[in-house]
Formats: C-alpha cells, structure tokens, sequence
C-alpha cells in the first residue's frame, strides 16, 4: 500500500483538558489516530472517520470540530478539550448527569461526541431553544436513540446550569 | 491514513515554494474537510498538505471595496459576522448549511471553491455575489472570476505552485439584493440535489442588473447569462421570473445519480430559480 513516502515522527505540543502535553506522532497522523493512538484518549470515538457522523468530535482552541479531518501536525500550540475534560475529579459534568437520568443512550459509541458537541453549544448559547439544539447536533449522528431523549438531555442540562432545576 | 507529509507555510511566498516543490501530488491544506478526507480514501493522488493557516492573509477578512475572505477563514467567522451577513445574504444562505457544526468550524471558501464540486453549495453564491479568486503562484498574482474557476468536476485553473489566497466580494450596488437556496430531501448535512443563487438590481420595478447561477446540474457551478437577459432591463413580474426560471430549466444540464433524477434536477433548478429571485427582490426593495 506504499506510495514511497516516508514520513517523520514529529513533537506536538498542546494543551489538552486543560493539562500541557507534549507527544510524539507521526505527521500522517489524524488528530482522532494522535488522540486514540498516541495519547491513549479513547473516549475519542471513530465512526465514519469522513467528517459526518460526529463521533470523533472535539473542542479545538473554542471551536467544535471532527477530529478525524484535523490532522495531528496542524494542533501545535492549540487547545483541545475532549470528553474526558468534561467531569471534575468524580463529579460529572450536568451534560453527563443528565444523559444518565433522562436515559439518552443506548449503545453509547456516539455519546462522547454528542456530549463534546453539546458542551461547544452550550459554551457558545448557555440558553439554545429546542430547534437551535437540533441544527448545532445535526452533525452528531446516533443510531439507537431517535435522538429526542438527547435533545431533552441538553435542554435539561442547560436548565441545570442555568440555575433553573424544575 | 496513506503516507501524506505535512508542511506548514508562514507566508504566501513559502506556500507557493512548498506546493512547486511538492509538484502535482502537494496540496493545499486549509480546513481539511475534503482533502484529509480524499487522501485517506485515496480519492485523489495526495503526497503532501501544505498548511496554509499560518499565512496572515489567508485567515484574513478585509473591508475596502466589498470585502476579502481569505481562502482559510471557516464558516462560522463568515457567517458570525453581521457586515458580511448585511451584505452578501446568498453567501451566508449557503455557509449555514455547508455540513453541520463541526464541519462549519473548519471548512473554508477556498476549500469549497478549490475542491470544485459541481455541488459545491457556497460557488453559486459567490459567482452571483461577482465573487474574483486571488491566486498566487510561482508567475505572480492574478485574479480569476469564480464563474470561470471550476473546469470540471474536482478540476480547476489552478496551475503547479497557484493556491487560492483569498475570495474578494465587490460592493453590493444599492437597491440590489441577493439570494441562495438548495433542495435536499432532508433538513440538513446533505449534498445539494441542485441549488441556486440569485442577485438583483432593481431601479424601482425595472430590473437593472441581475445574476443567477446553479448547482448540482452541470459539470460545474453554472453561470446562467440567459436567465439574466430575461430579466435585464424588464420591469420583475411573474412572466419576467418565469421566463428566467425557464433559462435556468433550458441551461441546466443534470446527471441521473442516487441523489436526484434528470427530470427532477431540471424541474428543481426552475422553481429554486424563482424562490432566489423573489427573496432576493425583496431584499433589493428592502
């Protein structure tokens, strides 16, 4: 399958959940492969690996984005949050809390990139109304769900954090 | 991932050297959404991605005469920012619904436009926004029309070393206004089965200048000049519109693919023709 390129191992240095990290990859390296590979993230989930089923998601220097079309080499000096920068310490992000009490997954493989995602809306618009919860999730794809315990998850949460519990 | 080496260009003097040296296997590499994409399913010949983001005019957005997009700046700037959403509403039409979230964090026009889909949802917008290409490359600059970009499907003017800096969008005219829309069978993340801008200037009733352009029903983003004449210089009514709609249908000229029929193309790109010219009528008497 060689095409007679060599490439190089190459040091990338980031912060990632807030920590610095410095790691060693190969430049035709993805971010997701860096992520999962390298780094040992594997909450970082592959599904489609082309940039349409949102599993892979990630928050890159503030911005949601596939990490399977980000390659490796191209993160020098940025930020990136992944599920796994979500809880603190044993307390679970309100994101998390609620896909567990409102049930809003089932086989789980797309749920990290649904609740990285949800947490760049969230970031972005802490109060999303149900339509702009669904646009900002349309490229998070879940086979299981039908997705409306997920859009009450987010809503829910955001009431959470909003400091509006029902 | 197949073997692909990965350069980053501090300027636009370094991209070109890069992407000579590279030859005709280096590509440019800006939001990545189609290139990563195609060198991992070897759908194109990739050896080398020149990471154009450091470059300062690329990731540039400039307001002189209209405004200039450099070639890396992702959607959501473009579309996050209130001048150029007052300005050029077709091309913000289309940069909401190019992939969802994540992908509009990324993508770029450049990319968009370089990757010379014939679906490509943001190049209709631009030919009617009378949207010009600046290209550098080993012979210097030039400029380039985005109707005369596309060559074919995924093919383009683009020479050994050229890469796409930034897109330059004129001034609107006053009493002008512009539209875009696309049909697909769902309500978002799909690939256009056609779509359609539109641009008018209207001098009371009578229209004194007008674009419409299509996609997803010719080889490449399609310019239509006879959908224009048809309007030009006549007041905008329901015959004046559907003899443009009917320009459009004549011009269209569509493959039967899982996405759509030649028929439905046809039909599509007729009644997408007359829903653009009607905003964009009211957005000119706005």
């Amino acid at each position: 399958m060689s095409n007679g390129v060599t490439t190089q191992r190459i040091i990338i240095n980031t912060t990632i959940n807030g920590e610095p990290r410095e790691f060693l990859a190969d430049e035709r390296d993805s971010l997701l492969e860096a992520l999962r590979e390298r780094i040992g993230l594997t909450g970082v989930k592959e599904g489609c690996n082309n940039g349409n089923c949102g599993a892979c998601s990630v928050i890159l220097d503030g911005r949601l984005v596939n990490s399977c079309v980000v390659m490796a080499a191209e993160v020098e000096g940025s930020e990136i949050t992944t599920v796994e920068g979500l809880a603190q310490a044993e307390k679970l992000h309100p994101l998390q809390q609620a896909f567990l009490e409102d049930a809003a997954l089932q086989c789980g493989i797309c749920t990290p990139g649904f609740l990285v995602s949800a947490k760049a809306l969230l970031d972005h618009n802490p109060h999303p109304t149900e339509d702009e919860a669904r646009f900002w999730l349309a490229g998070n794809l879940c086979r299981c769900t039908g997705y409306d315990k997920i859009i009450r998850a987010v809503l829910h949460a955001a009431d959470e954090m909003n400091g509006n519990a029902g | 991932m197949q073997a692909v080496k990965y350069a980053r260009a501090s300027s636009i003097g370094d991209a070109i050297k890069l992407l000579q040296e590279g030859g005709p296997a280096a590509r440019v590499l800006a939001g990545g959404t189609d290139v990563i994409v195609q060198a991992r399913e070897r759908r194109r010949d990739i050896d080398l991605f020149v990471d154009i983001k450091r470059v300062p005019e690329v990731m540039a957005i400039d307001f002189g005469d209209g405004v200039t997009i450099g070639a890396g700046v992702p959607l959501y700037q473009i579309y996050e920012d209130e001048r150029i959403a007052r300005a050029y509403p077709a091309l913000i039409e289309s940069a909401h619904v190019i992939g969802g979230t994540a992908i509009q964090g990324r993508a770029t026009l450049g990319g968009n436009l370089c990757n010379s889909s014939p679906a490509a949802d943001s190049i209709p917008a631009m030919m009617v926004l009378r949207g010009v290409a600046n290209i550098a490359g080993p012979n210097g600059e030039r400029e380039v029309a985005v109707d005369e970009f596309c060559t074919g499907p995924g093919r383009n003017v683009l020479e050994v070393g050229e890469f796409v800096v930034s897109i330059r969008l004129p001034q609107p005219p006053e009493h002008s206004g512009s539209a875009w829309q696309r049909f697909i069978p769902r309500n978002e993340m799909d690939i256009a089965v056609a779509n359609a801008g539109s641009m008018l200037v209207l001098d009371g009733d009578t229209v004194t200048d007008a674009r419409i352009a299509l996609g997803a029903v010719a080889p490449t983003p399609l310019l239509v000049q006879e959908a224009a004449d048809a309007l030009i210089g006549r007041p905008l009514t329901d015959e004046t519109i559907a003899a443009a709609a009917a320009a459009s249908r004549a011009a269209a000229n569509p493959i039967d693919d899982m996405r759509g029929s030649v028929k439905q193309r046809k039909h599509l790109t007729g009644v997408l023709t007359e829903r653009t010219l009607r905003t964009a009528a009211e957005r000119a008497r706005a």
